[in-house]
């Protein structure tokens, strides 16, 4: 059976993807924010997962907005990375698992979470990011991918609570699945950040902070948050923080956490990261 | 014939991308979209001008493009992570795209987020846990 031994979150600001490029690691404004990411990958170097699925939006590389799906799931055997238009360095591919993504895609579509299939995607620095920052920049990646991507970019979103269920189905669908390997989800996104009008650069510390603490230990106060509000408090982009709730609802209540990180600002953002074992799985 | 109104919409200096700004900013935002392609990147830059009139865009929208009016751009409709494909032919980033809607400099922009970020270190050690760094 394949088990979901853990659930990562983390910030997916193009701006640490270029820091990596340029080698920036180790400057000042950049040291604190990436140490905090040693313990994770220690962890996962030790654990040595087979898939990561990562939970992140795309920002108008592989969807334009003539099609908007509120949740799509890739279904191919390998991904290429791109660039959106920014100049940002690419990394090759992704190897997919195709049996994985339409195991978890007949599972979901039968839970009623009518998923968009996605057998061809392009993934940007929602994606690239995260990876690169858990599995290192001198690619191939000693992981197979499955990106989900959830619009947070064209209004109406779905909702934190959606986001939460949508984890709940995938932590469902991962446990049937009959192969058996080590898979973590990744959410990823956020935390507070506006980039925006004339209210552009908010951060809120503790908004993020409550947020971080309560995704941990009480998921359900983040899904009894309007959309509004958590826009309201943390920004127009920071309601991408919803998207961690896909990681956390996939894990259960039996988990441990390993690693909490937070740092800001990186670049416009408050940046959190957590890592949270699954003892569900472990055992 | 009316766009909905949110509970959003009271949120001050914000212009949260609903249907209604993506109807009426659909072409700046294609147009944007375009620029993925980096032989397309390189036609804009030859002749932005031209290349906005093959997106048919208006006089207006044309100019808060080759301007670099990025609240005029959200006003008209345009979406941030597009706009940001667009910055890059002025030499912005997104840092000093946000500065410029702020109508502040981008290192004043900077301070801001400096600003609010400021003390979040006793904050982590209060809830305790944290990587300290």
């Amino acid at each position: 059976m394949a088990r979901l031994i853990g659930g990562i979150s983390s910030s997916h600001i193009p701006a640490i993807g270029i820091a990596i490029a340029k080698k920036l690691q180790n400057e000042p404004y950049w040291k604190r924010f990436f140490d905090g990411y040693d313990a994770v990958r220690e962890w996962l170097n030790k654990v040595k997962p087979d898939l990561a699925i990562v939970v992140y939006n795309d920002h108008g590389l592989n969807f334009f907005l003539d099609q908007v799906p509120t949740f799509a799931i890739g279904a191919a055997a390998s991904y290429e990375t791109a660039d959106e238009g920014w100049g940002l360095k690419t990394q090759g591919s992704v190897e997919g698992d195709e049996q994985l993504s339409w195991h978890l895609i007949e599972s979901l579509v039968s839970d009623e979470f009518d998923i968009t299939i996605c057998q061809k995607m392009l993934v940007d620095h929602g994606f690239v990011v995260p990876m690169t920052l858990l599995w290192g920049e001198d690619g191939p990646w000693p992981v197979k991918g499955i990106p989900l991507a959830v619009n947070t970019v064209q209004h109406p979103v779905p909702s934190a609570q959606r986001c939460y269920r949508l984890g709940q189905a995938l932590g469902r669908a991962i446990a049937s699945y009959p192969d058996d390997m080590k898979v973590v989800i990744v959410g990823t996104g956020g935390m507070s950040h506006q980039l925006q009008g004339e209210r552009a650069g908010i951060i809120d510390v503790d908004f993020d902070l409550e947020c971080i603490e309560k995704i941990i230990h009480d998921p359900e106060w983040l899904t009894r948050i309007s959309n509004s509000e958590i826009m309201r408090r943390a920004g127009t982009e920071g309601i991408e923080t919803i998207m961690w709730l896909v990681m956390r609802g996939a894990l259960g209540d039996n988990i441990k956490t390993l690693h909490k990180h937070y740092h800001a600002p990186v670049s416009n953002t408050g940046a959190g990261v957590v890592l949270l074992e699954n003892l569900a799985a472990i055992a | 014939m009316v766009w909905a109104k949110h509970d959003y919409d009271d949120i001050p200096g914000t212009y949260v991308f609903n249907g209604e700004r993506s109807a009426k900013g659909y072409r700046i935002n294609k147009m944007a979209f375009s620029f993925n392609d980096a032989a397309n990147r390189a036609e804009f830059s030859r002749d932005m001008a031209a290349y906005c009139d093959k997106f048919q865009l208006n006089d207006e929208e044309k100019k808060a493009i080759l301007d670099a009016d990025f609240t005029r751009l959200l006003e008209l409709g345009g979406n941030i992570y597009y706009l940001a494909k667009i910055a890059i032919f002025h030499g912005m980033t997104v840092q000093d795209a946000c500065a410029r809607m702020s109508k502040i400099t981008t290192d004043e922009f900077k301070q801001r987020l400096l600003g609010n970020a400021e003390g979040f270190k006793s904050k982590l050690e209060k809830i305790g846990g944290y990587y300290h760094g």
